[in-house]
């Protein structure tokens, strides 16, 4: 081949092709979807708290779409019916996850609403789930000889609580568990409409 | 319904006779074969001439004497001397790339081999955000992905284009300037993933802010490549400088396209971060690499690629299914089905574009097999190219609804991906730096030995990486699929394998630690002094601190 035009324009028609297809067309299907009546945009506290998941990279581990009964046992886990796109409408940036090193937590609000178990969990996964590899998040936690007011404490399993310590949960563990504990997607919805 | 059948079809339709088109426009005589075209790499006479830089006097010799004992035409010195004049031209960037690649090596080695151990060891360096696992993960990715095998892919780039255009590098200076543009982005990037400023997408973190000035960069370096391709002074494109002209222009409209701030939304933006993350590797990475070993395979030899044609088959094939396969990342997600199964199709349509590259690399050593033993470059030239059989192979059988429902969300999908990165890339990398640098530094490497070393720590720490992990992730898969199991027995029973992971990650680290301590053995001029003999033409009066 001799003309550097048409390498040019033969590589870039074959990318238009692609991003035809896996970036315009979806950006036409889902451009106009309306939340489900049931879902609520994040509050401030939520976002800050998904901020904080998105910062920690909480994503490389724990996915956030429930698969199809028919391909996956996510249903009868707990995890919750499969996704739709008008489920996402307010994720920004997406969280759908590529790894389940850890459960999916499309539901988790709903599975666990427990804050002080999520508190507990994220200073120290072990002292709940002996087995689990997940790391432990201390430094969103501070060590104190005794709480002040206004801090939250947090309630440990005995031999996981620091000796002569209070653990007292920082603003950012708070705003991810109130993150966690929206995660609930557990309205119904109904199957995506057929775009005509 | 509707819709979905004809969007699918129609993007089908449109491939195949997109396809069809440009062989029939490129190429009308499609049957007739090109020995001239394949043989624009050598010089006149060079045919039969092995050419190994990394190699020192004496075993260049018996490797010559392997592969064709009684090749003695003289070679053509107007030819050479251009060659040489290609070569210093581009010296001094290609190094400056070459010397970012190993520095990025190092750290994203490093940040690999501390996240594979905090898999397995929770409660291991915690203390620190920037140390917890979700980030260490993510400065190791971008570290490789941008840090390494970027600058490594442009200093090949570089050093090919004025070569394989036989004129010298133009616009170095603006190249230079990009490169700096690029790794001052990359650091700042990981610096801000470091300190939880991420735009939170794989392969996406660094923010857009910073992106800018990657992106700018790259235009610069791109800016320099297409000045130089202009100018050549040769009439025929090799097929390599397709290859890499093309995904210098495909990285760039990728790379922009994906950083638009503002625009993606949802699951659109996961579509498109798909549509990103697999072709950062198939339409950058492997272009790239592929043009690579379609220039330096057939050159260590001396040989020319045995079917010119099925090299053209290969590039646009290539360009035109593999744009198309990210959506496999997705498979049984919120997207629209039709997506994932587009994705697929092409996916499995990769398979041609691979085994077209495949049935030439081993008509072109056909026989010449043994030289693997005498030339470490092509060890690793053959290595990568073996391993982008395997890897695209098992990538289109991965992409398939029934084996995906297995693999998807496991650890077999992270060792397919270091299959992909690492064993084909990299290891294509690693032989094309251990042939240029000779040439870009004018002298030898200092120890021949190393070379063998990093190669075979290299190869059996990923070898041990891959097993494991691929039997880990498939048996993870399994129990994830089986109702009766808990998840966390999924989780439990990968333990053992991530950490022979972890025993593969250290074996590959210490290789780097070889293979970087060479480069600066190289770098200050170490090591014996042989200047000359490793060098194919002796034009120059070696001037070099004597």
């Amino acid at each position: 081949m001799e003309n550097e035009l048409k390498l040019a324009s033969g590589a870039m028609v074959a990318l238009a092709v692609a991003t035809a297809a896996l970036v315009v067309l979806p950006y036409i299907q889902v451009r106009d979807l309306k939340a489900p009546a049931a879902l609520k945009p994040y509050t401030e506290q939520q976002l800050n708290g998904r901020a904080v998941y998105v910062a920690n990279g909480c994503v490389y581990c724990h996915s956030q779409q429930p698969r199809d009964r028919n391909l996956a046992p996510d249903f009868s886990r707990g995890w919750g019916r499969p996704s739709v796109p008008a489920d996402y409408v307010y994720d920004k940036p997406h969280l759908l996850g590529t790894m389940r090193t850890g459960p999916d937590l499309f539901n988790i609000g709903a599975r666990q609403p427990s804050k002080d178990w999520h508190l507990g969990h994220l200073y120290q996964p072990r002292a709940y789930v002996p087995e689990s590899i997940m790391p432990a998040y201390p430094f969103l936690f501070r060590l104190k000889d005794a709480a002040e007011t206004g801090d939250q404490t947090v309630a440990l399993p005995p031999n996981y609580a620091p000796v002569g310590k209070v653990v007292v949960a920082s603003q950012d563990a708070l705003d991810l568990v109130k993150y966690l504990q929206a995660l609930d997607h557990t309205y119904p919805v109904l199957p995506a409409p057929d775009t005509p | 319904m509707d819709s979905a059948i004809l969007s699918l079809l129609g993007a089908f339709l449109l491939s195949i006779i997109g396809l069809f088109g440009f062989i029939w426009s490129l190429r009308k005589g499609l049957l007739v074969e090109n020995p001239a075209a394949a043989s624009v790499i050598f010089a006149r006479g060079e045919v039969g001439k092995i050419d190994d830089p990394a190699l020192a006097g004496d075993e260049q010799h018996k490797m010559q004497a392997a592969a064709h004992p009684d090749a003695v035409s003289a070679v053509d010195a107007a030819e050479i001397a251009d060659r040489v004049d290609a070569d210093r031209s581009s010296a001094f960037p290609v190094f400056m790339f070459i010397a970012f690649a190993c520095f990025w090596l190092l750290i994203g080695s490093l940040a690999g081999l501390i996240s594979s151990i905090k898999l397995h060891e929770p409660d291991w360096l915690v203390q620190q955000a920037w140390l917890g696992f979700g980030r260490i993960r993510t400065i190791h990715l971008n570290a490789v992905i941008y840090g390494w095998s970027s600058n490594a892919a442009l200093a090949v780039i570089l050093w090919v284009l004025p070569r394989l255009l036989r004129t010298r590098l133009h616009g170095a200076i603006w190249a230079m300037l990009g490169g700096t543009f690029i790794n001052a982005g990359i650091t700042a990037g990981i610096g801000a993933i470091a300190a939880g400023w991420t735009d939170g997408m794989e392969f996406l973190e660094i923010p857009w802010q910073i992106d800018i000035f990657i992106f700018a960069g790259f235009a610069l370096v791109i800016l320099s490549a297409l000045y130089t391709l202009v100018n050549r002074r040769v009439e025929h494109l090799y097929v390599s400088v397709w290859y890499m002209v093309a995904a210098l222009l495909w990285f760039a409209v990728l790379f922009g396209v994906a950083n638009l701030p503002g625009v993606h939304t949802g699951v659109q933006q996961a579509t498109t971060n798909w549509w990103y993350g697999h072709n950062a590797l198939g339409l950058w990475f492997t272009p790239v690499s592929v043009g690579a070993i379609y220039y330096f395979l057939p050159k260590i030899i001396g040989r020319p690629v045995v079917s010119y044609n099925l090299s053209l088959l290969g590039f646009w094939t290539l360009a035109f299914f593999y744009g198309q396969v990210g959506g496999h990342h997705l498979i049984g997600g919120p997207v629209p089905g039709w997506l994932t199964t587009l994705s697929i199709v092409q996916s499995v349509m990769m398979i041609i574009p691979v085994i077209a590259f495949t049935i030439n690399m081993k008509g072109t050593l056909k026989g010449q097999m043994h030289l693997a033993r005498y030339s470490p470059t092509l060890r690793f030239m053959m290595f990568g190219g073996l391993m982008y059989l395997a890897s695209s192979v098992q990538g289109s059988f991965e992409a398939l609804r029934s084996v995906n429902a297995v693999t998807h969300f496991t650890h077999f999908t992270v060792a397919h991906a270091h299959l992909g990165m690492y064993a084909f890339v990299s290891m294509v990398m690693f032989g094309a730096i251990y042939f240029m640098l000779p040439r870009v530094l004018d002298w030898e490497w200092p120890y021949p030995r190393l070379i063998t070393l990093h190669f075979w720590l290299a190869a059996l720490g990923m070898a041990i990486y891959f097993v494991g992990l691929s039997i880990g992730g498939w048996l993870q898969g399994m129990a994830m699929l089986d109702a009766a199991r808990s998840f966390n027995e999924s989780m439990t029973l990968t333990v053992p394998w991530l950490k022979s992971r972890s025993v593969g990650g250290v074996l590959m680290t210490l290789g780097h630690l070889v293979f970087v301590g060479h480069f600066f053995a190289m770098a200050l001029r170490f090591g014996p002094h042989r200047t000359g003999a490793a060098l194919f033409w002796q034009t120059k009066e070696l001037a070099h601190g004597k």
